[in-house]
């Protein structure tokens, strides 16, 4: 399957995954008001996380591992992997926020919610035309959307 | 039968999920005793609190079994397994054939003895049919006294609670959650519930259930003389394995079915997985019960795999906890109590009892081996990952950790770019 993979070679840490992302995820699709309203109004927040020590960053999001701790680790059945397409799938309205996930993922891949007992983990963009926004909107390629199994 | 699978928990999903990934076509049969398809067993604590709604129980969509091609006998529990001719015999009297086995029949709640808990109105509270019967009784129920102050008696107090029951959790250690939290955290947890108005009592339990001449229950004698009135008592002792099957059919059993590297039990064709499983622990090597839910999948996961004929290696159980008391969550993964006086642990904790926050990492030699969160949960992912890829900590790193901010570039170089950035090769 496509992945995203990410070159800390490349990455110059300027969070414009990230604004992609919460873009691509919010409801008005546009960056401004994604950024300036639905961030506050209703908790809207990157899937991505970008790590960054002396020159080095990267942006990291969820692996869709083979074999996920995550769903391991889920209780409430929300989190579980699609065998067609091998997207390691979360189901919200299942999920009741006990954070197993958060705890098992060794990836850091899985957040919280700011506002809800839910947890905000990366869906590949599912169902956005031209996949993932991060890669699109990455400047220097640092983010790779590619099939390498 | 080529699988046949005697549970149907986590493990047994588990398991299936691990069969289908390695053989797609060859029929899987599930024999389970409780008359629901797999749910999320903590879940049941969610419902009675009224968090949830019964159909948000199920583990799996409800197709999965028919895309799984796995045969479904609910209500159905297995009498016994003839390990020579191969077969399991059903309450029902029925015989199935099967070429690989796998025992995932869990644990069962430990019930200590205590003069008056034979009757009306004493229950366990670890599968869904004692979670629906308190239900249905929650109306009428004034007072609840919950023996054991571990997970599931604080769970089963909290959801009580939140029926509008009056709730005196009981606990006999010094300290709740002894097991797998530490004191502060505990003490924490401890300040949430009693914040809310549960009543945490420790240092005490149950020494006698009284009841009328008629039988119905009165209340509590305590240890220290104390008597409570109750209309319920939840026992919550904790969970023994459930071995007696296997140990009857003359399979080895320690302190839960014995299984090596591969989940394999002593017989042919024989695997256990899950609460009733003993196993390899990741941190220490030695084989161990870790009734915890991410285990039971993985050992099943792993079971399933090679049942279906893959040679994988069980990488062993990491004991983890994620728990939330009114909001409060907490987290325990690891080694978190090291022996005492032990001095090739070193411990680093940091407390905010006023934010209500504690970050305890545990390390030995120079590894992370454990941690507790309390609060702040939002890096718990990172820490793990030094626990469980046993990663050594250079000191730089272990100032970023100790400073709560580890992350994925303090890992070591080639490790970062197989799992980040595999298969790119560099130009110089």
């Amino acid at each position: 399957m496509k992945r995203v993979y990410p070159d800390k070679e490349y990455c110059i840490g300027c969070h414009l995954c990230e604004l992609a992302c919460i873009t691509a995820h919010s409801k008005s699709k546009d960056v401004i008001i994604a950024y300036r309203e639905e961030r506050g109004q209703t908790g809207l927040s990157p899937c991505k996380r970008v790590f960054e020590k002396g020159d080095t960053c990267v942006a990291v999001s969820c692996r869709h591992c083979d074999d996920p701790s995550c769903v391991a680790a889920c209780i409430s059945g929300a989190l579980h992997k699609d065998p067609e397409t091998g997207r390691t799938v979360y189901e919200r309205e299942k999920c009741v926020g006990c954070w197993s996930c958060l705890m098992a993922c060794p990836y850091g891949a899985i957040r919280r919610h700011p506002m809800e007992n839910k947890i905000v983990k990366c869906d590949l963009c599912e169902g956005r035309e031209g996949g993932p926004a991060c890669v699109a909107a990455c400047p220097n390629q640092a983010l790779k959307f590619e099939e390498r199994d | 039968m080529k699988y046949v699978i005697i549970g149907n928990g986590i493990a047994s999903i588990g398991a299936i999920e691990g069969i289908r990934k390695v053989d797609t076509e060859s029929p899987i049969l599930v024999i389970g005793s409780e008359d629901a398809p797999a749910y999320g067993r903590p879940l049941i604590s969610y419902l009675l609190a009224g968090k949830i709604t019964p159909d948000r129980l199920s583990l799996r969509p409800l197709e999965f079994y028919e895309k799984s091609r796995v045969g479904l006998k609910l209500g159905t529990t297995v009498a016994s397994i003839d390990t020579s001719a191969k077969s399991v015999t059903t309450d029902k009297g029925e015989v199935i054939g099967y070429e690989n086995l796998l025992i995932a029949t869990g644990g069962i709640p430990f019930t200590p003895p205590i003069p008056g808990a034979d009757g009306p109105d004493v229950y366990n509270f670890t599968n869904l049919a004692h979670a629906q019967t308190l239900i249905a009784k929650a109306g009428e129920i004034k007072r609840a006294v919950v023996i054991g102050g571990g997970l599931i008696g604080l769970k089963a107090g909290e959801s009580l609670f939140d029926r509008g029951v009056d709730v005196t959790i009981l606990e006999l250690s010094p300290r709740i959650l002894s097991l797998a939290f530490d004191e502060n955290a505990a003490t924490l947890a401890g300040a949430r519930l009693d914040e809310v108005g549960l009543n945490v009592r420790c240092g005490v339990s149950a020494k006698e259930i009284q009841r009328d001449k008629e039988g119905a229950l009165k209340g509590v004698h305590l240890t220290d003389g104390d008597f409570l009135q109750c209309d319920v008592v939840v026992i919550a002792i904790g969970v023994v394995p459930n071995y007696t099957l296997a140990k009857d059919a003359g399979i080895a059993v320690d302190r839960g079915i014995q299984v090596d590297d591969h989940m394999r039990a002593s017989a042919d064709g024989v695997y256990a997985a899950g609460d009733v499983a003993q196993a390899r622990d990741l941190l220490f090597g030695e084989d161990r019960v870790i009734p915890i839910w991410t285990n039971a999948y993985n050992q099943g996961f792993c079971a399933g795999k090679n049942m279906a004929g893959k040679d994988v290696p069980f990488t062993g159980s990491l004991s983890m906890n994620s728990i939330s008391f009114y909001g409060l969550p907490t987290i325990s993964v690891g080694t978190v109590n090291p022996p005492e006086g032990d001095k090739s642990y070193e411990i680093a904790a940091s407390l905010d009892a006023k934010k209500k926050s504690y970050r305890k990492l545990v390390f030995h030699n120079d590894r992370l081996v454990g941690y507790v969160l309390v609060g702040d949960i939002e890096m718990a992912g990172m820490y793990t990952a030094f626990v469980k890829f046993q990663m050594a900590v250079p000191e730089e790193a272990k100032k970023q950790i100790l400073a709560g901010a580890p992350d994925v570039l303090m890992w070591p170089d080639d490790f970062f770019k197989e799992t980040w950035n595999p298969g790119v090769v560099e130009q110089d």
